[in-house]
């Protein structure tokens, strides 16, 4: 296994490789809580912490697990951190935990978490296990993230409406409300909204890639394609 | 060779398995004090905006009675459900009784229906629903306060056939682009309070022998 460094990782996870928007894993949670900011966060920070804890152990025990056992083992891993991530949920954010129901105990099928504990985990020394996890689920973090405030700003006309949820009564007054009290566009917030506005960031990233490649391109001196030469043998008649 | 790796095998599976349950055991020890105090005041703060403290000095939580099983289709309770006592200083003031309407858009509406003694209603609140985000949620009290127009109605006010949508001759506001909703939040609320016409003799009775241990816990409580 060849060395991986730090910038790669980094890169790899956020960008070049992000589980959301290039892996395409684990759309369904994606999709289904991403009405608003405050629900995107609250997922992504649960999808972050299994993340990073799945990776952590599974690179610790790499050695000691043969092929046989080692995926229900893995299994067995993600089930513990999801689990007892819903409990702690539940007991510290109770109403955050009520709205995302049934998608806190689907962490736990959320291919991109045991994708990466067998890719990569599995392979490498502890701390870029931690590091993996760490930009991993921050890239999906952040996809939910665009995803929720695009998606509330644009169906609901708000921005962080109930954060209390999450950051207790005081974050209450977050909320922006930037095109007035009466502003609702429902297709947003709906289903379809969600694939809409999914497909936008996937091309809008597309684009950028695109835009790189292309300055790349230019970037480096283009060989002059076989050197001209006049040609002074021969008959000219 | 085979028998040995597959027993080193399972050796590893079970350690790992008892490893994690330890770990998950824990976790549920910790958790299990904020989790039950977390769904209390959940609990709690629905029935609190019905009957507020003004109008009560019991523990709601606590001071219960179960729902016969006759009632139960009526209120929509597939495994029946406790209705919540108001009192103050002994005197019961309302009861607030679980109903769920199974003519939802799209699955049922759950809502706790507060009536006072005198069969006025005390408030109505949606505590579970999956209706159309924008249009039939604003059942919601958190998206319009419509839930709130039912506030001192009771059967003779309007009569039965006025407990309906406008759009039905009721006299009830329908929401624009929502009837389903709306129409069916309102025939629970109905339904509801048929219910205790039936049976709030039942409920008064009930409660006046044991007034003073109940009163006890009150103090206690507050």
């Amino acid at each position: 296994m060849s060395e991986v460094t730090f910038s790669e990782v980094t890169k790899n996870g956020l960008w070049t490789n992000n589980p959301a928007l290039v892996q395409l894993l684990g759309l369904c949670p994606l999709l289904a809580v991403t009405g608003t900011v405050v629900n995107a966060l609250g997922l992504g920070l649960a999808t972050l912490m299994v993340l990073l804890g799945s990776n952590i152990i599974v690179s610790l025990i790499r050695r000691h697990v043969s092929d046989a056992v080692r995926l229900p083992v893995f299994v067995i891993i993600i089930a513990t951190f999801v689990t007892c991530a819903e409990l702690l949920m539940k007991a510290f954010t109770y109403e955050l935990y009520q709205i995302l129901g049934i998608f806190i105990p689907l962490i736990v099928t959320n291919c991109a978490i045991l994708g990466r504990a067998e890719a990569f985990a599995s392979k490498n020394s502890v701390g870029m296990a931690a590091l993996d996890g760490l930009m991993m689920g921050l890239g999906f973090m952040i996809a939910l993230l665009l995803l929720g405030a695009i998606r509330e700003l644009l169906g609901q006309g708000t921005l962080f409406v109930d954060m209390n949820l999450l950051f207790g009564t005081g974050a209450s007054d977050w909320v922006l409300k930037p095109f007035g009290d009466n502003y609702s566009f429902l297709v947003a917030i709906l289903p379809p909204g969600a694939f809409l506005v999914m497909g936008m960031l996937m091309a809008i990233k597309n684009v950028i890639d695109e835009q790189l490649k292309r300055r790349e391109k230019a970037k480096t001196p283009v060989p002059v394609k076989g050197a001209k030469r006049i040609r002074t043998t021969g008959h000219i008649s | 060779m085979i028998f040995k790796s597959m027993g080193k095998n399972s050796l590893l599976l079970a350690v790992f398995a008892l490893l994690t349950a330890l770990i998950l055991a824990s976790t549920d020890r910790v958790t299990e004090g904020p989790i039950a105090e977390a769904e209390r005041i959940a609990a709690q703060k629905a029935l609190l905006e019905i009957v507020p403290l003004e109008r009560h000095n019991n523990d709601l939580l606590v001071d219960t009675q179960a729902i016969p099983e006759k009632y139960w289709p009526l209120l929509g309770l597939d495994d029946g459900g406790k209705i919540h006592i108001a009192r103050y200083n002994n005197q019961p003031v309302a009861a607030i009784i679980p109903s769920i309407s199974s003519e939802g858009y799209s699955g049922d509406i759950a809502m706790i229906v507060g009536i006072n003694f005198d069969g006025t209603i005390a408030g109505v609140r949606v505590i579970e629903h999956r209706e159309t985000p924008g249009l039939g949620d604003k059942v919601d009290l958190r998206k319009s306060d419509w839930i709130l127009s039912f506030n001192g109605k009771s059967l003779a006010n309007p009569q039965l056939d006025g407990w309906n949508v406008k759009k039905d001759q009721g006299v009830f506001d329908q929401f624009t682009g929502a009837t389903i909703t709306p129409r069916a939040v309102i025939h629970q609320i109905a339904r509801t309070l048929q219910y205790f016409s039936d049976d709030n003799e039942r409920l008064l009775i009930s409660i006046q022998p044991d007034n003073s241990v109940i009163a006890n816990d009150g103090q206690d409580l507050q």
